[in-house]
This record gives structure tokens, C-alpha cells and sequence, in this order.
């Protein structure tokens, strides 16, 4: 149920992506798909009730894992956010420059290359 | 496979990544600086990924970073394809480093050029070598961010849009790749190459896995430019400088696309009926488009980009076939095109260097003032058209013939068709630019620099030497039965 939700932010985002004229709104739309791939990714490592993935003095590994929530998603969704965050910055900086050499954010104004 | 090699393979992601760091620290202003710096870094990875090919005979060498064993920490392996694939991209780089010395002379910000190349190649080394699937996500982004900004980098209107579109589309299929890694996660628990092999092996593949798999094809058909999803390469890779287009065409697809989608199919999932038949059709779709909309360009670059869709296209028909023969013509013509591509996109770089145009009914006679670029251009023209005893034509031979093995007429007529339309768009590329009279209106051309026709010549050298390696026989020590027997050898989890 919850992992169709995500599913739901995935398609929203991308109808974002196809359906918009503006290139900021496009940016927008990505970021949305890009957070809720990560939303599925860290349900993935969730589990109910689960402890956070810190292994306390004198727990044994095996009654670590049998409690903990697993950190490996944790730890891949802070990367992916990092990588968001430099192709974010880099997308923006396209916006800004597109618009000082077109004077416009419409996409349906940008087209120089076709063919 | 012998330790020296085993202590080299940190190294080809780790110095391009600190050369990259070095220019911009070091040479921030001193253009000439960081130019040596990026080709010195470039000869060394070539002479490195050479020494790693030629101990390698098909052994295979696995190192843990940082010293953790596999199933924590991330492995990086070497074996026979990854060897192939690490000399192809190092030796383009190379003559790509060089050419970019003379040509990015017309460009403001050259050391920020340089860093970003060196990024790119990290990131296309990374994917090579990574045994780790998130690992190689990572590796994939480094090399997908530089080449966008590398697209932008003229910051002129086509430069811009042409890296807009190539962003939204990259983030997009980067997406699906990341959904694929999740719910691939959430299946098997695993992440490195062998171990979700392993359990695939084990349990089978059910819905969440077939899903994830699935897109998996997707997201890196995209990085791949195969034809239902290749709209931002006509755009991307002629937009950029040229020694930046003939990296994207040359080898960016093929290492983070072609390459990627082959580990996959052939090592970590398993090559199933279906996805072979996929495979074949999503290559035969690209040949086709590809060189029926390069037959209509007037710009030089742009029918090199379709040109690549097609070519890329044989690839992966050879790869969908999955016979060893196959195998053989996809890898071999992998290397052939990564050659050919690379030096043709240098040859319509020094065409608009000298002559301040890209548009074939502007040009022509160029051949008695660029006698360097109109010989090599000839040389690359005939290999990529398949014209004996040229690499193109035997790698294509033994595509068109391992189609005929496999029962396939249909494909053997079709890759037959779409090499003499290939034959058809070079032609007109020498006839227009190069052979017809020198119109009045280009004026005094000048002479191509000394660096750039050295690495033309580098890599028009290069396509001989590999037709030679084949008539000769000497083509099995190229490495290329090593990678065919890597990928016949099946899912990891098969491996003894």
C-alpha cells in the first residue's frame, strides 16, 4: 500500500516532467521523482518498530540485526540526495543561463535544434 | 594474473580523480599546465590499462577497497572485458587529451575543461571496474554530471538547450536505474554483482526482480541512446566541442550504456530467451533509424551522432544473438567504433577549427588544405562504412555472419542494408567536404595544428593496426576472446 504511494510520487513527478513548459517546473517535477525513489528506498530498509542501526556495548551482532532497521538504504539515500543535490545545482545554473540567452523559461520557445 | 596488476586497479579511478583536483588548484590560470597535467594523467592510465590487458589472460583479479571483504565493503574486479573495455576508454582519452590542447585554444576556462574530462573519465573507469551495482550508480552520475556540463561548456543557445535536454532525460533514466537498484535490494539483500547473481541463481527471478531487471534495460537503453529512447543524442553530442563529442560518442555510451547492459543481461541476471530477443530488436530498431536520419543531415556532427545510434545498434544486435560469434563481432565492433567515432568526430573538429563551419553545403575541397584531416577522415570514413580490409568491415562481417549462424536471415539482410546506407552518408561526407572544389566563399583555410593531426593520426593508425590484427590472426591476443569468455561464461553465481 505505502510502496504504491511512492509508486504515485514517481508518476506525478514524471507526468511533471513530460507535461510542463517551463524549465524550472520540469526541474521541479525531478526533484520530486528523484525523492520518491528515495522515499522507496528507505521503506525498503524500514521495519516496524524497528531500533536505529547503532550497535549498543554488549549487544551481539545476530540480536543487533534481529532489532535494528537496516542502514544500508539509509546509507545509499544519503549519496543519491548528494548526487541530487550537484545535477539540482547544475540544472539550475542551465535555467539561469537558458534564460539569459532566450529571455524565456518556456521550452516551447527553446528550440533551436531539430531534426 | 600477477600482484603489481592487482595493486594498479585502484589507481585508474584514483588519478584521474586527483589530477582533476590538482588542475584546478595548480592551474587554475596556466592553460599550458593543465593541459600537460590531463595528458600526462591520460599517457599514464593508457600505458596502466595496456599493462593490465596484456598480464591479464583471462584471469580475474577482484580488490576491496579499503581492505573490508566483499560483503561489506565494495569490490573493484578485473577481468578479460573489463581489461578490453579500460584500454579502449584510456586510449581514446589519451588522443582525445592531446587534440583538446590545440582545440580548446577557442575556449575561455580551458583548466575547468580539463577537470571535468578527468571527471568523466573516473567516472567511465569506475563503471568498468565497479563489482558493486550502487557503486556503479555513483560512478555513473560522476561521469553523467561532467558530460553535461561538458555539453554546456560553449554556453552558447544550441550548447545550453542541446545540455537541458540531456540532463532531464539523464535524470530520468538515472531515476529508473535507482527504482531498479531498490526493489533489487529489497529482493535479494545484495547489492555486489556476484552475490545478487548468487541468488538469483538460487531463488529465481520473480515479479519484483523481472520489474527491476526491466528497468534496469530502460534506464540504461537511455545512457545507450538504443532508438526508443535516443532523443537526446542528436542534440548532446554534436552541441559539444568536438574532442568532448568524440568521448560521449566514442566511448560514454558504450561504458556506461552498452557495457553496463551486457554485465547485466549476460552476468548478473542471465541471459533469458526474451531479453536476448529485446536485445536484438532494440538494436536492429537503432541501426535502422540511426542511419536512414543520418542519410538527411547537413551538419557533419549531427550525422556523426545518428551514425552512432546505428553503430551502436550492431553492437547490441551482436550482444542479443549471444552466440560466441556474435559476442565476438559485438565486442570487437564495440573497439572498432570507439576508434573510428572518436576519430571522425576529431575530423569534423578540425574541419570547423579551420574553416569556422560544420555544414557540408559550405564546405568542400578540403582535402588539399587539411591533408592530415581529409587522410584520416578517409581512413575513418571507410572503416565505419565496412569497406575491406578496413576494422569496420570484419567486425561487421562476423555480426552479419554470426546472424546467419543463428538462423536469422532476416537480421543478415538488414545489417547488409544498413551498412550500404552507411556507405551511402560517408560518401557523401568525403564527396561534399573533402573532394568536391574549395568554394569561394571559406577563403584561406588554415592548416590544422600540430597536436590535433598527431592524434588524429594516433587514432587512424590505431584502425589499421586492428584491421591488420585480424587478417593476420594475431586477433584473439587483443583480449577480445578473453571478454567474449566472460560473458559466455554466465551469471557469476554460475562460475565455478
Amino acid at each position: 500500500m505505502i510502496y504504491s504511494l511512492c509508486l504515485l510520487l514517481i508518476l506525478v513527478g514524471l507526468y511533471g516532467v513530460v507535461s510542463s513548459r517551463q524549465t524550472l517546473r520540469i526541474v521541479i517535477s525531478l526533484i520530486v521523482v528523484s525523492h520518491g525513489v528515495h522515499l522507496l528506498l528507505l521503506l525498503i530498509g524500514y521495519r516496524a518498530g524497528g531500533t536505529p542501526p547503532i550497535q549498543e556495548a554488549g549487544q551481539t551482532a545476530a540480536a543487533f540485526a534481529a532489532g535494528s532497521v537496516d542502514p544500508i538504504p539509509q546509507a545509499l539515500v544519503l549519496t543519491s540526495i548528494v548526487i541530487g543535490l550537484g545535477v539540482l545545482a547544475l540544472m539550475v545554473a542551465l535555467c539561469v543561463r537558458l534564460y539569459e540567452r532566450y529571455g524565456t523559461f518556456d521550452v516551447t520557445e527553446i528550440r533551436r535544434l531539430r531534426g | 594474473m600477477n600482484a603489481p596488476v592487482a595493486e594498479m586497479i585502484p589507481y585508474f579511478i584514483v588519478l584521474p580523480l586527483t589530477v582533476a583536483v590538482l588542475v584546478q588548484l595548480l592551474a587554475r590560470r596556466r592553460d599550458a599546465l593543465a593541459a600537460g597535467l590531463a595528458g600526462l594523467c591520460m599517457l599514464a592510465l593508457a600505458l596502466m590499462s595496456l599493462a593490465a590487458a596484456l598480464s591479464g589472460a583471462g584471469g580475474e583479479v577482484v580488490y576491496n577497497m579499503g581492505g573490508w571483504a566483499t560483503p561489506i565493503g565494495i569490490d573493484l574486479r578485473l577481468d578479460g572485458l573489463t581489461a578490453l573495455l579500460l584500454l579502449t576508454v584510456n586510449t581514446v582519452a589519451l588522443a582525445v587529451a592531446l587534440y583538446a590542447a590545440d582545440y580548446m585554444q577557442t575556449f575561455t576556462a580551458r583548466p575547468r575543461f580539463y577537470s571535468l574530462f578527468l571527471l568523466m573519465v573516473t567516472g567511465m573507469n569506475g563503471v568498468v571496474m565497479t563489482g558493486d551495482l550502487f557503486n556503479l550508480y555513483v560512478f555513473l552520475e560522476i561521469s553523467a554530471i561532467a558530460s553535461y556540463a561538458l555539453v554546456a561548456f560553449g554556453c552558447e543557445r544550441e550548447e545550453l538547450e542541446a545540455s537541458f535536454k540531456y540532463i532531464v532525460l539523464g535524470s530520468v533514466s538515472s531515476s529508473l536505474i535507482l527504482i531498479a537498484l531498490a526493489l533489487m535490494y529489497g529482493v535479494t539483500g545484495a547489492l555486489n554483482m556476484a552475490q545478487v547473481s548468487a541468488r538469483v541463481a538460487a531463488g529465481g527471478m520473480d515479479a519484483p526482480l523481472t520489474l527491476a531487471f526491466a528497468l534496469f534495460i530502460c534506464g540504461f537503453a537511455f545512457k545507450a541512446a538504443l532508438v526508443p529512447f535516443h532523443a537526446w543524442l542528436p542534440d548532446a553530442h554534436p552541441a559539444a566541442p568536438a574532442p568532448v563529442s568524440a568521448m560521449l560518442s566514442g566511448v560514454l555510451i558504450k561504458a556506461v550504456g552498452i557495457y553496463v547492459l551486457a554485465r547485466l543481461v549476460f552476468n548478473v541476471f542471465g541471459p533469458v530467451a526474451g531479453v536476448l530477443e529485446l536485445l536484438c530488436w532494440l538494436g536492429l530498431a537503432s541501426m535502422v533509424v540511426g542511419a536512414l536520419a543520418a542519410l538527411g543531415q547537413n551538419d557533419i556532427k549531427r550525422m556523426f551522432a545518428y551514425s552512432s545510434i546505428s553503430q551502436a545498434g550492431f553492437i547490441v544486435l551482436g550482444f542479443g544473438l549471444a552466440t560466441p560469434l556474435g559476442l565476438v563481432g559485438a565486442l570487437y565492433h564495440l573497439v572498432n567504433h570507439a576508434l573510428f567515432k572518436s576519430l571522425l568526430f576529431l575530423n569534423a573538429g578540425a574541419v570547423e577549427y579551420c574553416t569556422g563551419t560544420r555544414k557540408l553545403d559550405e564546405l568542400g575541397g578540403l582535402n588539399r588544405a587539411l591533408p592530415v584531416t581529409g587522410a584520416t577522415s578517409l581512413v575513418g570514413s571507410m572503416s565505419i562504412a565496412g569497406i575491406p580490409p578496413f576494422n569496420g568491415f570484419w567486425s561487421k562481417l562476423i555480426i552479419i555472419l554470426a546472424c546467419v549462424e543463428a538462423g536469422r536471415y532476416g537480421f543478415a539482410v538488414v545489417a547488409v542494408a544498413v551498412s550500404i546506407v552507411t556507405l551511402a552518408y560517408q560518401l557523401k561526407v568525403q564527396h561534399r567536404a573533402f573532394f568536391a572544389a574549395l568554394p569561394e566563399a571559406l577563403g584561406a583555410v588554415k592548416r590544422e595544428p600540430r597536436r590535433m593531426a598527431l592524434a588524429m593520426i594516433l587514432l587512424a593508425v590505431g584502425c589499421v593496426a586492428l584491421s591488420f590484427a585480424v587478417i593476420t590472426g594475431l586477433g584473439d591476443p587483443l583480449l577480445i576472446g578473453d571478454a567474449q569468455a566472460v560473458l559466455s561464461a554466465g551469471i557469476f553465481g554460475a562460475q565455478p
